[in-house]
């Protein structure tokens, strides 16, 4: 262990001192690298003189296409530091036996698994989730924005805002060594004296701040800006999915912002919430913290059971089956994840009969998330299966998800847990679901509505190179990790004693080889389908034969998303309107009311970056000008009053008149 | 699980080698090398049998489905023209009574084990067989060990034989066990995967747990919860030995034996505690007999209040402006434990009177906890839910109920409760 003196603190710069900067070659040579990247990308960017097109058409912009895209790619570059951290994993555990220390020193391995959940979790996961409701829910309800489209770019960039701070982490002194839930005493400053556990923190809640305001942002969008006729039950089940995420997103984020500020207060203050001084109690911090904890994974997995729902019906070209059973489920789900958080401490010392009612509680989840599997199920039977790539990942989901499924539902009975809890099942298990739903689900999504947002298909022979390479080094990269944990072997073991363990690491090391191909072939699937966007062009706004109003519109959908706004008489309204033969209006337009972008989200985002940072470091100077710098730019902002426009007629006219004439050419 | 004495010399297979091994190994061979599925104590030999129960249940309806999606899959692709296409049928009341029903059956079945097995094998119960067919004798005591999770090591305090060890479990075979457990700084858990499930080990709490070993040998024990840098070699053995090699290997302790560290006292324990690593096995001849419940109470260091103390301060109500006073005695943490703070490492005699004076108010022992253990049912037919008679897990509302039960002498408040 590392006695290192971290004690320095200057008035001007806090504790920010040389020793912030990276020590360990590995993280130099990665600042080296991502330095000159960075500087490479900023040279670019001036000499192309894009600088002015970014900030006035995306960073600034309020639109919630544009909202939606930038989360997407937030998740994707915060998904490939991810994967990097567990690539570093993977290195260290199928080399440090026999008595190998491994590559990476104790400080430097804690931190990395650490990040890798915080980062997988926080600003892969949620970013990636975020953006696809961000993008789809407005279309799916007919709706031509968000509720408050402000207040999504500001959301937006806190996210990003607690993404720096992370980042900045690797570079400039340390992330936590705690484990991504931080459990106190260990993340309590008598034993995370330095910054790790103080960035965690404020990463945690500037990017807190963003995800329940877009909680609050969609769940006004579901319920005041639907289509006339879009009653509750004929909503699209992925709004519907997205309708119950926001709704455990602003349920739970504020337990996390309490249980964050506590911690903090320990830190800063002197507090004894969680200390082992005074009475203070950790078990209540791994209590609360799970009370968000839990609803966090379903607020992950929600959407996603959206997506694969539209798909399965779009390319079963049949309607869902069960949609109301399908709706109850959901709801059923998203009350149930408020009764079971206690499962995640079983081992804590809870009483018999807790541990039973939790248990049992948990299992019962098993019943709806069964439900919809066999409504997936039976909208596939006598359906007319098209193999696009987003129904392949919808079939590797249900294959892989049941099995995920059934590792949950074990490690819910309490007695088994004893012997499973912490270990390598367990880590097999949750990203058997995390991988196996969500991000098998976030690819089925971005293959699925990525023509609806760019106008273009994406290449399907990439797409299936990593789609085989995914799904089985999904495999092979977990399955070893399954029958470790019922070896007995626990998670976060930096080295290892036992050289017939090393086998199962090489496999889980060569899975996650196989996913990093996955990975490539994903981008280059990007970059070709970018480069050869021309032979994938799709001008029918409806590639896939869909079934609800996102693919009524033109792709990419005009600014305003439809000229009229369209009226439902059914679920799945645009299949609805297509077997009906409603004609497009081609004339009697009206100018458009729409929000205009304003630069304040990102402007009060970059100085809440300053706030935590200066919180992090103790710079208390720039800490107290931040927070002012905050309130009274939100002041100033209240006075803007030049917050709309409307779009002239004419605009739409013309771009509904090109609309008509793209239309006639593909013969639609 | 793998008793590395009698393990073969590590051979080095290219890596082709070992990942072909590790391939074959997927399948059937991972139960003869599972400790989880084939322990050599009976209580985790229960659990890995649960593991397995509830899988198969589980199957029941896991595998038709992925055989459904498979076949579903395949059969109505596209291509097949022959497969039936009805783009409108998208309900069936039968079906949705099937596809709720069905997992529910499943989970009721499930859920009755739960509850019988989660009541018979939590830790807090003293276990009621030695094995399948043994009853555990009326006479029988459990063999007591005190287990303290330090960073990053492990000391096991034996308080019948007044020895203790370090990085070292040596328990006989075949008799009960009881831990009690905690820790000196942060959470750890107590696993030994052979013998039981596992519990937490945390600071100022006292955990529990019974077992028993059933073969002799040596197996793995560890910290099961990341507790900071040295937490990969928080490991250590654990000899299950005959009764009387249990005997004798105690009677060597005590004797100054190899690996004697002499005497655990507050002071030995001071030094002790301080974080270090790899730390080799540690035999103590002998041990202060107090020195657990001052753990426990976070107490060791002179000068500090105990945590029993301080809560039978609170539950009269404080000391209202009079407790301020005593703000060091009670800081564990910080200043108190990485570098013992002036006062509190040498207690002034002010400060002595001082805590002579809590002790009066107190007039308890220090450490004096109400027991938590559950009585096992004597029937040792487990998971039939025989002699279960009612849920007996600990009172939610231990307070008043204490209160009732506990003699005057005794302190009127739960302490250390990591029982909710």
């Amino acid at each position: 262990m590392e006695a290192v003196d971290h004690s320095h603190w200057s008035p001007l710069l806090g504790r920010l001192w040389w020793d912030a900067l990276p020590q360990e070659p590995i993280v130099l040579a990665t600042f080296v690298v991502v330095a000159l990247g960075g500087a490479a990308l900023v040279a670019g960017l001036t000499y192309f003189k894009l600088w002015g097109y970014l900030w006035k058409e995306w960073f600034t912009s309020v639109d919630h296409k544009k909202i939606g895209v930038m989360y997407m790619i937030l998740g994707l570059i915060m998904f490939l530091r991810g994967f990097a951290d567990a690539v570093m994993m993977r290195i260290q555990q199928s080399i440090a036996f026999n008595g190998n220390d491994g590559y990476l020193t104790a400080h430097h391995y804690d931190q990395v698994f650490t990040a890798h959940g915080v980062i997988m979790i926080f600003f892969v996961a949620m970013p990636f989730v975020t953006g696809l409701m961000n993008y789809v829910v407005p279309l799916q309800i007919g709706a031509r924005d968000v509720s408050f489209p402000f207040l999504n770019n500001f959301s937006f960039w806190m996210t990003t805002a607690g993404a720096v701070l992370v980042m900045a982490s690797l570079f400039i002194g340390e992330f936590a060594q705690t484990g991504w839930l931080a459990y106190p005493p260990l993340s309590n400053l008598a034993y995370s004296p330095w910054v790790g556990v103080d960035y965690y923190i404020w990463a945690l809640q500037i990017a807190g701040v963003g995800t329940l305001l877009s909680g609050v942002n969609l769940i006004a969008t579901i319920v005041k800006l639907r289509a006339p006729g879009m009653a509750m039950m004929r909503m699209p089940i992925f709004t519907w999915t997205a309708l119950c995420t926001n709704v455990l997103i602003v349920a739970a984020f504020p337990v996390l912002t309490a249980v964050m500020a506590m911690l903090s207060v320990d830190r800063y203050l002197g507090f004894n919430f969680f200390s082992n001084d005074f009475g203070g109690s950790p078990m209540m911090y791994v209590n609360l913290i799970w009370i968000w904890g839990h609803p966090e994974v379903y607020i992950l997995i929600l959407p996603l059971f959206g997506v694969f729902s539209e798909v399965t019906a779009t390319f079963c070209g049949k309607r869902l089956f069960g949609y109301s059973s399908m709706v109850y489920a959901t709801l059923v789900i998203t009350i149930l994840s408020y009764l079971v958080w206690l499962h995640h401490f079983f081992t804590m010392g809870s009483g018999a009969s807790v541990n039973s009612f939790f248990g049992i509680t948990t299992m019962v989840i098993s019943i709806p998330t069964g439900a919809k599997l066999f409504n997936w199920l039976f909208t596939m039977y006598r359906g007319r299966i098209r193999f696009e790539l987003p129904m392949m990942w919808t079939v590797a989901f249900m294959m892989t998800f049941t099995i995920g499924g059934m590792t949950g539902v074990l490690l819910a009975v309490p007695p088994a847990d004893f012997v499973l809890h912490n270990s390598l099942f367990l880590i097999a298990h949750f990203h058997n679901v995390i991988i196996g739903g969500v991000l098998f689900g976030i690819f089925a999504a971005i293959n699925f509505w990525w023509p609806k947002a760019f106008g273009f298909k994406l290449n399907q022979f990439w797409g299936k190179v990593s789609f085989w390479l995914w799904v089985p080094g999904f495999w092979f990269a977990f399955m070893p990790l399954y029958i470790l944990g019922l070896m007995g072997v626990t998670r976060r073991m930096r080295v290892f004693d036992d050289p017939s363990l090393q086998p199962f690491f090489i496999v889980a090391a060569f899975g996650a080889l196989m996913i990093a191909g996955g990975i490539g072939a994903m981008l280059v699937q990007f970059a070709v389908s970018i480069w050869k966007r021309e032979e994938l062009k799709d001008e029918t706004g409806d590639p896939w034969n869909g079934r609800t109003l996102e693919w009524s519109t033109s792709s990419p959908p005009p600014e305003y998303n439809f000229a009229f706004t369209p009226i439902v008489h059914d679920i799945d309204a645009w299949d609805d309107m297509k077997r009906c033969g409603v004609e497009r209006p081609t004339s009697g337009f009206r100018p458009i009311h729409m929000p205009k972008s304003t630069g304040a989200g990102i402007i009060l985002a970059g100085i809440s970056t300053a706030l935590g940072f200066a919180m992090i470091w103790y710079i208390w100077w720039l800490a107290a000008v931040s927070f002012l710098g905050i309130i009274g730019y939100a002041i100033f902002h209240t006075f803007n009053y030049k917050r709309d426009y409307h779009i002239p007629v004419e605009t739409v006219e013309a771009t509904e008149a090109e609309r008509t004439r793209q239309l006639a050419a593909v013969g639609a | 699980m793998r008793p590395p004495e009698s393990r073969p010399k590590p051979r080095h297979p290219s890596a082709l080698a070992k990942i072909v091994a590790a391939l074959s190994l997927t399948g059937a061979l991972t139960a003869c090398n599972s400790v989880v599925l084939s322990p050599s104590g009976d209580v985790a030999q229960q659990q890995g049998d649960l593991v397995v129960t509830s899988t198969l249940l589980m199957l029941i309806i896991i595998l038709p489905v992925m055989a459904a999606t498979a076949f579903f899959a395949w059969h109505y692709r596209a291509s097949n023209k022959e497969a039936r296409y009805d783009p409108h049928w998208d309900h069936s009341t039968q079906l949705e009574l099937l596809i709720w029903a069905a997992p529910l059956l499943i989970i009721i079945c499930l859920g009755a084990i739960t509850w019988v097995s989660t009541h018979l094998l939590d830790p807090y119960r003293t276990i009621g067989r030695i094995d399948a067919a043994t009853a555990v004798p009326a006479d029988a005591k459990p063999l007591e060990v005190e287990v303290v999770a330090l960073d990053w090591k492990w000391l096991f305090i034996y308080p019948e034989q007044g020895v203790a060890t370090v990085n070292e479990l040596v328990v006989p075979t075949n008799r009960p066990l009881q831990f009690k457990i905690t820790s000196s700084s942060v959470m750890n858990s107590f696993f030994v995967p052979a013998m039981a499930g596992q519990i937490y080990a945390m600071p100022g709490m006292e955990t529990r747990l019974h077992a028993v070993i059933n073969h002799p040998g040596e197996f793995i024990g560890f910290s099961a919860n990341y507790s900071g840098a040295g937490f990969s070699h928080m490991r250590f053995a654990t000899h299950a030995v005959t009764d009387a090699g249990f005997d004798q290997w105690a009677q060597g302790v005590k004797a100054g034996g190899q690996a004697n560290a002499g005497t655990l006292d507050r002071a030995a324990y001071l030094q002790l505690e301080k974080p270090s690593e790899k730390v080799p096995v540690m035999r103590f001849a002998s041990v202060s007999p107090d020195l657990y419940n001052a753990i426990l109470n976070m107490c060791v260091e002179p000068g500090k209040m105990c945590m029993s103390d301080m809560m039978a301060i609170d539950a009269r109500g404080g000391l209202g402006k009079e407790g301020i006073r005593n703000v060091q005695m009670l800081a564990y943490d910080r200043g108190g434990r990485q570098a013992a703070a002036q006062a509190t490492a040498n207690p002034t005699a002010a400060m002595q009177r001082e805590l002579a004076w809590v002790r009066a108010l107190c007039r308890q022992n220090p450490g004096s906890a109400p027991d938590h253990t559950i009585k096992a049912p004597a029937s040792p037919r487990v998971l039939s839910g025989a002699g279960l008679s009612e849920p007996q897990s600990a009172p939610i509302f231990s307070h008043g109920q204490e209160a009732l039960a506990a003699p005057a002498q005794t302190p009127a408040h739960p302490t250390q409760i990591s029982r909710n």
